[in-house]
């Protein structure tokens, strides 16, 4: 009896000792589902989902404190990434934080721009180049489309257009629809877009 | 005992010395109707009243026009220039009037119209100085591909590649065969055939350039084995040349072995892996129209302005291949190959397998144009209402790229993107077989083209993304830094005024001890 007890105990300790070393030695090297969250969200940083930026957003959504649906860059498709990811259910949209939109980029009236530099300021991704009482101007490539250089310009200079370059794209060929079933619904971020 | 280096390309190159010929998997046999359109000599067809010169004519970006309404230009001056390369890409196809830049029918595969120079020809075809390298023998291969990359040449086999950028990349890699591709084995289509017997020296010209242009030891000329007279055209050219190391090799006939993989399968037995290139097996493979085009730009200075093509299809009163400007609206070819049938009921470009509609013959030839293929409605499928995939894996036992079509469609259809590229969409060649073998009439290679264009897009979106996190992180780490050193400088500043007050303090209370000191002593 004693002999079994005694023996077994010194079994479990050595396994134990056995799986504390391998889980030390072959660790493997997760991304934090912070990481991962991030990398689905657009990057816009436009704050349209009530947190400072994208990487804020992320940390909500891993600890559980914002819902997967606060997004409209992202689209529905984003939506759908986040769910497959979190294992959770896909929810439509929250219209309050704004409707998926075509991508933008911002463009400042050059001859009524007085040079405050507000905008250089509030822009998150440093697309706006300019000095004070210099003329400014968005450098298209870096912009995101945030719109977070609108409210702060005092003369409204600034114009959201649609991003040049992206006009045409290959249609879904959904022509003739399986039998009686009717068209497939459409992917509304992507088809949106 | 000898050791050997098993890297792929030595592997290649062992297997090409083999002399033998491999499989690769599925493809069909097709009927070719290609003898209705190479019983006439290829023509040259007249200059055109205006010229329409798209933009997009390669693969990537847009060219960037480089000349103004208004302009008079020469026949070869350089007139659109890649966007971020500096090399010329675009020529002008004669001499003339550059009238506008507008938006024109420009033979794209949406229907969409697309930026061209418009250019009205004064008749007089007169060529910008040029600077031919007769002794190309000699020249630095440096010199000769930058000639091939300010040229404007491009893959003329279909894919529209540039070929500057092409060969630069395979010098670099290093390479040990050229693989001339003759064998043009979509139904049809025969201007490489024709150009073949017409012009096997330029052809084979071309060959010894690229191969010292990358530094290649051997070219092979691959051809179809019902080709014909092709065969001693090519290999009376090579003996002309005395040349030892180029071979004309003859391939089985079963579209599409002229795919570039395809090709480099049978010929090596090889697969070019996933995601990679030829050069990964040390092999450089060109069009033999592009090979042309290569010994026209080196040894006479001639960009690439025009191109043969074949003009045929039941819609076609006399089917012949022609010699048309960059350009020339398609009406024009047309008409000078006898105009339409009654038949004539679709316009395509390209082939019957991948080439696309379009929508009227006031679209010009492009540089991708290697056929203009008029149906009659006989011709065409009949609409059939498309019908449920029964998974009979049709597609997947003809599909050369060894994908699972049906697979695809199903990831497609259901936006899973993941998935499609986990199922090799990328290395789908869009040959159109799968499409043909479908029992239900589903328009596979469609979806293929949709899901293969969604992908790209996405990673140009996750790309932008990217670039967005890393510029966002930046500046909040640079916001950060300022913030803390601004503190510093405060908590810098407080230490000294503490420093200057205790001094003081220290100084007063000096001050006042020598003053006690004094009015105690008398």
């Amino acid at each position: 009896m004693v002999t079994a007890v005694v023996s077994l105990m010194i079994l479990g300790g050595l396994f134990g000792l056995g799986l504390g070393w391998a889980a030390r030695r072959f660790r493997v090297e997760s991304d934090p589902v912070v990481d991962r969250i991030d990398a689905i969200l657009p990057q816009t940083q436009c704050g349209q989902c009530n947190y400072p930026g994208c990487r804020p957003y992320a940390e909500a959504i891993a600890s559980g404190e914002a819902p997967i649906n606060q997004c409209p860059p992202g689209g529905q498709d984003g939506i759908r990434a986040l769910a497959d990811l979190l294992g959770v259910e896909e929810l439509p949209l929250n219209p309050e934080n704004g409707a998926a939109a075509a991508p933008t980029v911002a463009v400042i009236d050059e001859a009524v721009c007085i040079g405050c530099t507000l905008c250089i300021q509030a822009c998150p991704v440093d697309a706006i180049v300019g000095a004070t009482k210099q003329m400014h101007t968005v450098i298209e490539d870096e912009c995101t489309g945030c719109d977070l250089c609108l409210p702060p310009c005092p003369v409204d200079c600034i114009e959201m257009v649609e991003r040049p370059g992206h006009a045409w794209r290959r249609p879904r060929p959904d022509r003739a629809p399986y039998g009686a079933a009717g068209p497939e619904p459409l992917a509304s971020g992507g088809a949106a877009r | 005992m000898t050791t050997h280096a098993f890297s792929p390309r030595d592997d290649a190159r062992a297997r090409l010395a083999e002399d033998r010929l491999y499989r690769f998997h599925g493809g069909l046999r097709l009927r070719h109707n290609k003898k209705v359109s190479c019983e006439l000599p290829v023509a040259s067809v007249p200059l055109p009243e205006r010229l329409f010169v798209p933009l997009l004519q390669h693969a990537g970006p847009e060219a960037r026009a480089t000349v103004e309404p208004g302009q008079a230009v020469l026949r070869g001056e350089s007139i659109g220039c890649f966007r971020h390369l500096g090399a010329g890409c675009l020529h002008a196809p004669t001499s003339g009037t550059v009238e506008a830049i507008v938006d024109h029918p420009a033979s794209r595969a949406s229907g969409r119209d697309g930026a061209c120079i418009v250019l009205r020809p004064d008749g007089r075809d007169e060529w910008r100085p040029r600077e031919p390298l007769v002794d190309w023998a000699a020249a630095d291969p440096a010199e000769l591909r930058r000639r091939i990359a300010g040229s404007g040449i491009v893959g003329l086999g279909g894919a529209v590649f540039p070929t500057g950028y092409k060969v630069d990349q395979a010098s670099a890699r290093g390479i040990h065969t050229v693989i001339l591709n003759g064998s043009e084995c979509e139904p049809w289509i025969s201007c490489d055939e024709m150009l073949m017997r017409e012009e096997p020296d330029a052809i084979v010209l071309g060959a010894r350039i690229l191969q010292r242009a990358v530094g290649a030891e051997q070219t092979l000329i691959a051809i179809e084995d019902q080709m014909g007279a092709v065969s001693e055209a090519l290999q009376g050219a090579v003996d002309r040349s005395g040349a030892d190391d180029i071979r004309v090799v003859k391939v089985t006939t079963i579209y599409p072995e002229g795919g570039e993989k395809q090709l480099i399968q049978v010929l090596t037995g090889l697969e070019v892996p996933s995601g990679g290139r030829p050069t990964d097996l040390g092999l450089l493979c060109q069009n033999v129209a592009t090979a042309t085009a290569v010994a026209q730009a080196v040894t006479e200075d001639k960009p690439l302005i025009e191109r043969i093509v074949t003009v045929t299809g039941p819609g076609i009163a006399r089917p012949r291949n022609l010699l048309a400007r960059i350009g020339t609206p398609i009406a024009d070819l047309v008409a000078f190959a006898g105009g339409y049938t009654p038949q004539a009921a679709r316009l395509v470009l390209g082939g019957p397998m991948m080439g696309y509609p379009l929508a009227s013959d006031a679209n010009p030839v492009i540089k991708a144009a290697n056929c203009i293929l008029v149906l009659g409605a006989a011709d065409l499928r009949a609409p059939q209402a498309e019908l449920p995939c029964i998974r009979c894996g049709e597609c997947a036992r003809v599909c050369p790229a060894v994908l699972l079509p049906q697979e695809l469609n199903r990831v497609i259809r259901a936006s899973q993107w993941d998935e499609a590229a986990a199922f090799g969409l990328h290395d789908c060649i869009e040959c159109g077989c799968c499409d043909l073998a479908c029992p239900s009439h589903i328009p596979l290679v469609e979806w293929f083209r949709y899901g293969k264009s969604e992908l790209r897009e996405r990673a140009i979106e996750r790309g932008r993304a990217e670039h967005a996190r890393a510029r966002f992180e930046s500046r909040r780490a640079r916001l950060e830094r300022i913030q803390r050193e601004r503190k510093q400088r405060m908590a810098e500043k407080k230490r000294a005024l503490r420093d200057a007050q205790e001094r003081k303090a220290k100084v007063a209370a000096a001050v006042a001890r020598a003053r006690e000191k004094q009015e105690r002593k008398p």
